[in-house]
């Protein structure tokens, strides 16, 4: 017999519940993410200084992070950097290839097919859908607005 | 013969008594302060198996075979076995337990398998259709991660309302005669749900359903909390632990000076990450069959009520935004007088 109502308990259970660090995590998110960044920055740099043409080096930094993201994750290093940064190694192009490696490695015992292949998507799987679908949309609204503005 | 006092208690006249019992743990949990009441750790999380799930199976299969070999009992002895564990179909026990030959009954109650098995054993056992029953459950960090949460190695980070799913296994042995502990009564809890639906606070979700059994107990026994050495929450964790001492003291009972949670006392909540604690059918049975029955046999603790708890929903339950019902069974362990 618990003389509580749910609304009270929700009051109840919000005083009794830490909140998250949310300065403490924005600020880790900042200096980690940008410090990608800026190692992006530094291998653009790179590249150009290896005359790579300036969309190959883009590219290439682009598969270098990717690299060393998917090699961090299956040292089992990322989740831990993660743990503090957070946003910070979520949001740049690292977060996405941890996203597809870290499922690819879990469910590997599963088999090939029905448990790497089915699962490599299961976290980036909503972000491709939600993210093509946003970019054709972006892509209609953009042709109606050259078609209307007689652009075409 | 059992008998059943006031609502919703059952009195064990016999008193069934522990025969045996073994705490194993993982890596984790024999680095925290509990680390000596294991009877074995492993600093492998596979235990040398190829997937998680076999591991979990093997944190049965050896807990169980510990506590036997303290009963100086074979499985032939024991004539029935109750166990569980958080995954789908409770494949790690009847996987971890097929080689037994024992007969063989799965348990479900979330987080509070433990209790609810040891409860059945005993039940079992003080009927007379048992001259020994078992009981066992385990969790483990990894399996449960997989099947309720994200990939091991995936970048998040979590609330610090979340716990932290206990690589561990208990198991006990009860019978008719012999060993210092002995069941008296058990509480099976009513399913309580008061609309909690965040699956990172499960503290929150299942402190009502601990305040429900641990007041229908002393009213139906006619006791208070003074009465008991110790009163021990299965994995409420702090957030929980704050909230069943609010619902309680709104019921006239004071629990501040008895109780203990085993999803803090498991780990160092300071030091080792864990969140708001541990959680998992292997915590509550870990600290039950180590730490507890040892407390107990050692003459420190008399008189104990553990009354684990559990969290019933389902990632299909989670995802389509239900809120999440608790549980919570309790045992009253005391010396035999």
């Amino acid at each position: 017999m618990i003389r509580v109502t749910n609304e009270e308990y929700a009051a109840m259970t919000k005083q009794a519940s830490p909140k998250s660090p949310a300065v403490k995590n924005c600020i880790f998110a900042f200096l980690v993410g940008g410090l990608i960044c800026t190692m992006g920055q530094i291998l653009f740099n790179l590249y150009l200084s290896f005359d790579l043409a300036e969309a190959d080096a883009r590219t290439a930094v682009s598969i270098s992070l990717i690299f060393l993201s998917a090699l961090l994750t299956a040292y089992g290093v990322y989740d831990d950097i993660a743990r503090h940064a957070g946003a910070g190694t979520l949001v740049p192009i690292t977060g996405f290839a941890n996203s597809m490696v870290s499922p690819a490695m879990e469910f590997k015992s599963e088999g090939f097919v029905m448990g790497m292949g089915a699962k490599l998507f299961t976290i980036a799987g909503p972000v491709l859908t939600f993210g093509i679908t946003a970019s054709f949309l972006y892509g209609i609204v953009y042709y109606l607005i050259r078609f209307v503005l007689g652009g075409m | 013969m059992p008998q059943r006092i006031g609502k919703d208690t059952i009195f064990l006249p016999s008193r069934p008594r522990v025969l045996g019992h073994a705490a194993l743990g993982g890596k984790k949990e024999a680095q925290g302060p509990l680390s000596a009441c294991f009877d074995q750790t492993f600093d492998d999380t596979r235990l040398g198996m190829k997937t998680w799930e076999q591991a979990e199976s093997k944190l049965q299969t050896e807990a169980i075979h510990l506590a036997l070999d303290k009963a100086a009992l074979a499985p032939g002895d024991v004539q029935a076995i109750f166990a569980g564990d958080l995954l789908n179909q409770c494949i790690s026990s009847t996987f971890g337990l097929r080689e037994l030959n024992i007969p063989f009954i799965g348990q479900y109650g979330a987080c509070s398998t433990m209790a609810q098995s040891a409860s059945m054993a005993a039940l079992f056992v003080d009927s007379g259709v048992c001259e020994t029953a078992a009981a066992v459950t385990s969790s483990h960090f990894c399996t449960a991660e997989r099947q309720f949460r994200l990939p091991l190695e995936y970048g998040g980070q979590r609330t610090p309302t979340a716990q932290w799913t206990a690589t561990a296994a208990g198991a006990l042995i009860f019978g008719k005669s012999g060993g210092e502990v002995c069941a008296e009564h058990v509480t099976f809890g009513r399913i309580t749900d008061f609309g909690i639906k965040d699956a990172a606070n499960m503290g929150a979700a299942m402190a009502p359903a601990a305040a429900s059994t641990l007041t229908a107990f002393f009213s139906d026994t006619q006791t208070k909390p003074e009465d008991y050495d110790a009163i021990f929450t299965g994995d409420l964790g702090k957030v929980g632990s704050a909230l069943l001492l609010q619902l309680l003291e709104k019921n006239g009972l004071d629990l501040s000076k008895r109780h203990r949670d085993c999803g803090l006392l498991l780990y160092d909540t300071e030091k080792q990450d864990v969140h708001a604690g541990g959680s998992g059918c292997g915590c509550a049975a870990s600290v039950l069959c180590g730490h507890i029955l040892q407390e107990m046999e050692a003459g420190r603790l008399q008189n104990i009520l553990l009354a684990a708890t559990g969290a019933l929903m389902s990632t299909t339950s989670s995802q389509q935004s239900e809120s999440i019902p608790g549980i919570s069974h309790l045992i009253h362990l005391r010396i035999r007088t």
